[in-house]
């Protein structure tokens, strides 16, 4: 469950001095036409960390997010992962034309937990589980499905590995997500508003389940209008909006003392909601 | 005159006949090449690259804007002025395949366009390449959409099949006709080879049913 091959010999505890980040977003710009979306943005995620992206609708957060998992192409910008096993650092330049074996290599890093959970609705949820580490990875059909079972049971699915997507709760569809980006063993999770398509009364069990991956370690980039919980979570808070990085800091700093006006403005608001 | 009913028990054999060693070889076959050029083709106009979208649109449009019976006579009495001489067989199974290859691309266009982006988004996540998203995870949705409209065109095919009595082939249609020139009974003879592409059909649209309910299995009813 834990990522151990990763962190071995690295501890992610805050006394250790900051090693080299897992992962570094240099300069990344994007723009659809005349409309910019995102201009200058920089990111650095150490292993074992937890990047909390907020901002208004629109800010681009989402945008950096996919762009980390080659879901869509900035015009400029580096996107680099350090490699501890090898040492060769995998370093994506979108300025000039980037190859479809290094997009297919940073995918092959991180995990997506998407909004809309985006299940294969044609397969039982072990199905959706095993999809990728059996089709792509090319690990033993077996051993897929014994690693699938202890991961379902970890979120309290192990009863529903026969259903299909349709048959569950949106709640328990997401965390059927969260396991399937998970049977990827990823360097790094991505989550991209994981809770805003839930009913309000189902949010605390998916915020659970990433709250215990992060307490285990894992290395997790999220998009999230939790305040609540980015403040729990989160090592570091960056706060966008339109397309570009307004404040960052340490979560506690960011959320409860904002030293720019407009975090200022949206953290008020988003908190007045609760 | 009393009603031939000896000719109608007699008759129904070389009929019957005609179907099993014509129409319904010849409809299996023209489908089943058929649908394989309708993947291609929807493929094709579904590329970014221009040349191929062009041509697989021209495709479509010849098809669709020609009738069935005209496609058939140029493959099979107007090619032979260019050298190309077929027999019946290979002729109507060429017309047939080309036609449903028209035709059922735009079903399965519009069924791979049906399944939402992010099912694309998920397959590229978990690493997969296009293609095998496309196998893995498109394709098996696309079929539940598709298999309404292209039982339809499946259907419309049995009874299509009767014009290759028009270029010789010998099937169902054509044995009715000749017994019916034979004994001039052609109210009756018509009659049952009507009958007998219903049954047939009957058959189909039951079998579209047990298939419908098998891929619905993993949809909210």
């Amino acid at each position: 469950m834990s990522p151990t091959s990763q962190s071995a010999g690295q501890p992610a505890g805050a006394g250790s001095p900051q090693p080299k980040p897992v992962l570094s977003v240099r300069n990344l710009a994007k723009a659809f036409g005349s409309n910019v979306v995102l201009r200058d943005i920089d990111l650095d995620v150490r292993r074992g960390n937890v990047v909390a992206l907020i901002g208004p609708s629109g800010s681009g957060k989402t945008t950096v997010l996919r762009s980390l998992n080659g879901l869509e192409t900035p015009d400029a910008g580096t996107v680099t992962f350090a490699d501890t096993a090898t040492g060769k650092d995998l370093s994506l330049d979108f300025s000039s034309r980037v190859a479809k074996k290094d997009i297919s290599d940073l995918r092959d890093r991180s995990a997506m937990v998407f909004q809309h959970y985006n299940l294969f609705p044609h397969m039982t949820v072990l199905q959706n589980v095993i999809e990728g580490p059996v089709q792509v990875q090319k690990r033993k059909r077996a051993e897929a499905v014994a690693e699938a079972e202890k991961l379902l049971a970890r979120v309290g699915l192990a009863d529903k590995r026969d259903a299909y997507p349709f048959e569950l709760s949106g709640g328990q569809q997401q965390r059927v997500g969260i396991v399937r980006a998970l049977a990827l063993k990823p360097q790094l999770l991505l989550f991209d508003e994981p809770t805003s398509a839930l009913d309000p009364e189902l949010v605390g069990d998916v915020l659970g389940v990433i709250q215990e991956l992060a307490e285990e370690g894992w290395t997790m980039v999220i998009v999230t209008h939790e305040l609540a919980f980015a403040r729990q979570v989160a090592d570091e808070v960056i706060f966008m909006d339109g397309g570009v990085v307004v404040e960052r800091g340490p979560a506690a700093e960011v959320l409860r003392a904002p030293r720019q006006e407009r975090t200022r403005q949206f953290v008020k608001r988003l908190l007045h909601e609760f | 005159m009393p009603f031939n009913w000896d000719l109608v028990w007699s008759s129904f054999g070389p009929i019957i006949a005609g179907a099993v060693t014509g129409t319904i070889p010849l409809t299996l076959a023209s489908f089943a090449f058929g649908l394989a050029l309708a993947l291609l083709v929807a493929l094709m106009r579904l590329s970014r690259n221009a040349v191929m979208s062009g041509a697989a649109r021209f495709y479509v449009s010849v098809i669709r804007g020609t009738p069935l019976l005209v496609q058939l006579f140029v493959i099979f009495y107007g090619l032979p002025s260019l050298g190309v001489k077929l027999d019946p067989w290979p002729s109507a199974i060429i017309a047939f395949s080309l036609n449903i290859g028209g035709y059922a691309a735009e079903v399965i266009r519009a069924a791979i366009l049906s399944v939402p982006k992010g099912q694309w988004e998920a397959g590229h996540t978990i690493g997969m390449s296009r293609g095998q998203s496309l196998r893995r995870i498109i394709l098996p949705q696309a079929a539940r959409v598709s298999v309404p409209p292209l039982s339809n065109t499946f259907i419309s095919l049995v009874k299509d099949t009767s014009l290759a009595s028009l270029i010789l082939v010998t099937e169902l249609f054509r044995n009715a006709q000749q017994i019916a020139a034979f004994s001039q009974e052609f109210m009756v003879l018509y009659l049952e080879a009507a009958l007998v592409y219903w049954v047939i059909c009957l058959a189909l649209s039951s079998g579209q049913s047990v298939l419908e309910k098998r891929l619905d299995r993993y949809v909210a009813h």
